[in-house]
């Protein structure tokens, strides 16, 4: 145990020489905290919005006033035909088209209904999504409007309506910072623990010391305590930069125990060091390492459910997933700050990764003793 | 007791196409206090037997001891009474010199303090930069470092790896200098070099070539075992010469050697005469008999 501390005596001199890697760890949850949440937005604003007005009446400008007036669309053309309305799109310069029919006044009052047409430029399916729902949105809401200018003093109940009012639990506001935050907060203790311990251990073969310290009378698990402790005391060091900056910038703080989140994170830590140092007994360069490194971050970040949600992928997708460490921290921690959850309410999510850190540790460190 | 023993050690590296033999059923012994050399090329399997004895490495076949102790079974008490150099540079470069030799103090145990006077000799030339990063030390600096690193818990064997190699002749000759120190205080030496001139300042030497031992012996009686006429031979076109002399009928050898090419020939008494009339057409020819050396050793035993 004595040579353990000297051993990270040594780890945290190194960590703490290296000025670049200091200012990174500052750097990495400042900088991704704060222009991640407001550039990952699934908000559209500024759809541009290209009109076919064919009938030119009180009832269609209101229409179109309606659309101007939601703060979602910008008017940026007003075609003749349809088919000048589509080379707009084909410019890329309009996202949506409304077209008016002829007679749209004339059908309205006359025949009490009329049609409307819109087309949504599906090259980003995202875009075209939002933008027909909100279009649908603002279609509906002149429906009613009319009808209550309409229908003047009705004396029975005559059209029954069913008015559906909606609540957002956890995220009222549904405020895409509050559901990007917390994963942002994920992806930073990720990367801590899986990059940075993995690129140094592999430093070590790199630069040869591993060689000096391979016949000095150091056993195998002090040195692996010594590469694995800095690094998950590095993790929770960021995850608490991470609390500080989203509470000071978005005011989010876990409405949960902050003691759960910590032991989660801990844990997850564990199983993430594991996989590093798996990593590094395959690879024998820093390149190597990064590469390795690289390659399971991106599938683990872009299959964790940080921006698309896990729900919304095809069911294979959603099977890899479940072997993927990432979106079970990045799952707890949403639900450790939006919802509160305790710790009995992760449970399983304890239990799986807990599962992870034994399989990643026990596989690294059975391959480790066999290969360096 | 012998510092270290070797018994009939064989070591292979196979690879999908073919299998190499670093260390070809290699046997020595280094005497406690000894000064051995570990001599050949690049190449000749001098690393794979210090990282055999250093228990970083497992042979395939045979059995070594050090101190008495089985490389294999015995592998953690050796590592606490070697010290080991390896052939490149090993410190942590972004440790200052003090950090690095108080780290490798520590994990062995013990303190810079207690084992000053060891490695007060080289660690004072050091002193100066103690605060200075082992990366940006130059080279003959690193080279002490790492001697001092490797001194610094006060080990019974020394195995040297190459240690002088890429370094200037100033802090070879200085290196050696501490060697010879380092030896009288009892300790035991195995170096390895690929320099024949330093073959001599060891006690013994074992000739090494692909992987077999040529010859162990002390340095002169391995000199004295070569047993022919040797020539210093030198003209204004080197090359030609060498192609000219390799083509004489009595030649056995010839070889570049610095300045002169080292001429062996094939009879007991030759005729001089006959070898300059043959080389009539060189200029500025110079032919003189000279005593062999080392190298010419190793490269009659290498013909054969």
């Amino acid at each position: 145990m004595r040579t353990l501390k000297f051993l990270l005596r040594k780890e945290f001199l190194q960590i703490f020489r290296d000025k670049l890697i200091l200012r990174m760890i500052f750097a990495l949850p400042v900088v991704q905290l704060i222009l991640l949440p407001y550039a990952a937005t699934y908000e559209m604003k500024n759809i541009t919005l290209s009109v076919v007005d064919n009938d030119h009446s009180e009832y269609s400008r209101k229409l179109i006033n309606n659309f101007t007036s939601s703060g979602y669309f910008k008017l940026v053309d007003y075609s003749k035909t349809y088919s000048d309305a589509l080379d707009q799109v084909e410019k890329d310069k309009a996202d949506l088209i409304v077209e008016i029919p002829e007679g749209f006044e004339r059908d309205l009052i006359r025949e009490d209904e009329t049609k409307v047409l819109i087309a949504a430029n599906a090259i980003s399916g995202q875009t075209a999504g939002l933008a027909v729902a909100y279009a649908n949105t603002i279609i509906r809401d002149y429906n009613i409007e009319l009808r209550i200018q309409w229908i003047q003093q009705p004396r029975l109940n005559a059209i029954p309506v069913i008015d559906i009012t909606s609540s957002n639990w956890f995220n009222p506001q549904m405020n895409y910072k509050m559901f990007i935050v917390p994963g942002v907060l994920a992806l930073l203790v990720t990367l801590v623990g899986f990059l940075m311990s993995s690129l140094n251990i592999v430093k070590e073969k790199e630069i040869g010391t591993i060689e000096q310290l391979n016949v000095s009378p150091i056993k195998k698990y002090e040195f692996i305590l010594s590469k694995l402790i800095p690094f998950w005391v590095l993790g929770l060091f960021v995850m608490t930069v991470g609390f500080f900056i989203s509470f000071i910038v978005y005011g989010i703080y876990p409405a949960g125990s902050f003691w759960v989140g910590y032991l989660f994170a801990g844990i997850y830590l564990i199983a993430l060091l594991g996989f590093g140092l798996l990593t590094s007994v395959y690879a024998d360069t820093q390149q190597q390492a990064m590469f390795i490194s690289y390659f399971f971050m991106l599938i683990f970040i872009l299959l964790g459910g940080l921006f698309s949600p896990i729900e919304n992928m095809p069911d294979w997708a959603q099977y890899l997933t479940y072997i993927n460490p990432v979106s079970y921290f990045i799952e707890a921690m949403r639900m450790l700050v939006l919802k509160g959850s305790s710790f009995w309410d992760l449970r399983y999510h304890f239990l799986i990764v807990i599962v992870f850190a034994i399989v990643f540790n026990g596989l690294a460190i059975f391959k480790y003793k066999k290969t360096v | 007791m012998n510092a270290i023993e070797v018994n009939n050690i064989t070591k292979t590296y196979s690879t999908k196409k073919n299998t190499i033999t670093a260390v070809d059923d290699v046997s020595f012994s280094v005497s406690e206090g000894e000064l051995f050399g570990l001599i050949g090329p690049d190449g000749s399997g001098k690393t794979s037997i210090f990282r055999i004895l250093t228990t970083v490495l497992l042979a395939d076949k045979g059995t070594a001891k050090v101190m008495n102790l089985d490389v294999v079974k015995n592998y953690t008490s050796i590592r606490n009474i070697i010290g080991y150099m390896p052939g490149r540079f090993s410190l942590y470069q972004d440790l200052t010199v003090e950090e690095n030799l108080n780290f490798f103090a520590t994990i062995f145990n013990t303190t810079i303090q207690e084992n000053y006077d060891l490695v007060a000799d080289i660690y004072k030339q050091l002193e100066p930069f103690k605060t200075r990063r082992a990366g940006k030390l130059s080279g003959g600096m690193k080279q002490k470092l790492a001697l001092s690193c490797a001194l610094i818990h006060k080990p019974k064997i020394l195995f040297l790896d190459e240690p002088t190699t890429g370094v200037d002749p100033v802090s070879r000759k200085e290196f050696w200098e501490m060697l010879k120190r380092l030896k009288a205080q009892g300790i035991s030496i195995l170096v390895s070099t690929p320099y024949m001139d330093e073959a001599n300042l060891c006690d013994r030497i074992a000739l090494i070539q692909t992987g077999k031992i040529l010859e162990i012996d002390i340095p002169q009686n391995i000199v004295n075992r070569f047993d022919k006429n040797l020539y210093a031979v030198k003209s204004k076109s080197m090359f030609n010469l060498l192609n000219d002399l390799r083509a004489y009928s009595k030649t056995e050898s010839c070889f570049a050697f610095g300045q002169y090419h080292h001429l062996v020939l094939n009879e007991e008494h030759p005729d001089m005469n006959e070898l300059k009339s043959y080389l009539k057409d060189h200029t500025e020819l110079e032919i003189t008999q000279i005593k062999p050396n080392i190298e010419d050793r190793f490269m009659q035993l290498m013909r054969k």
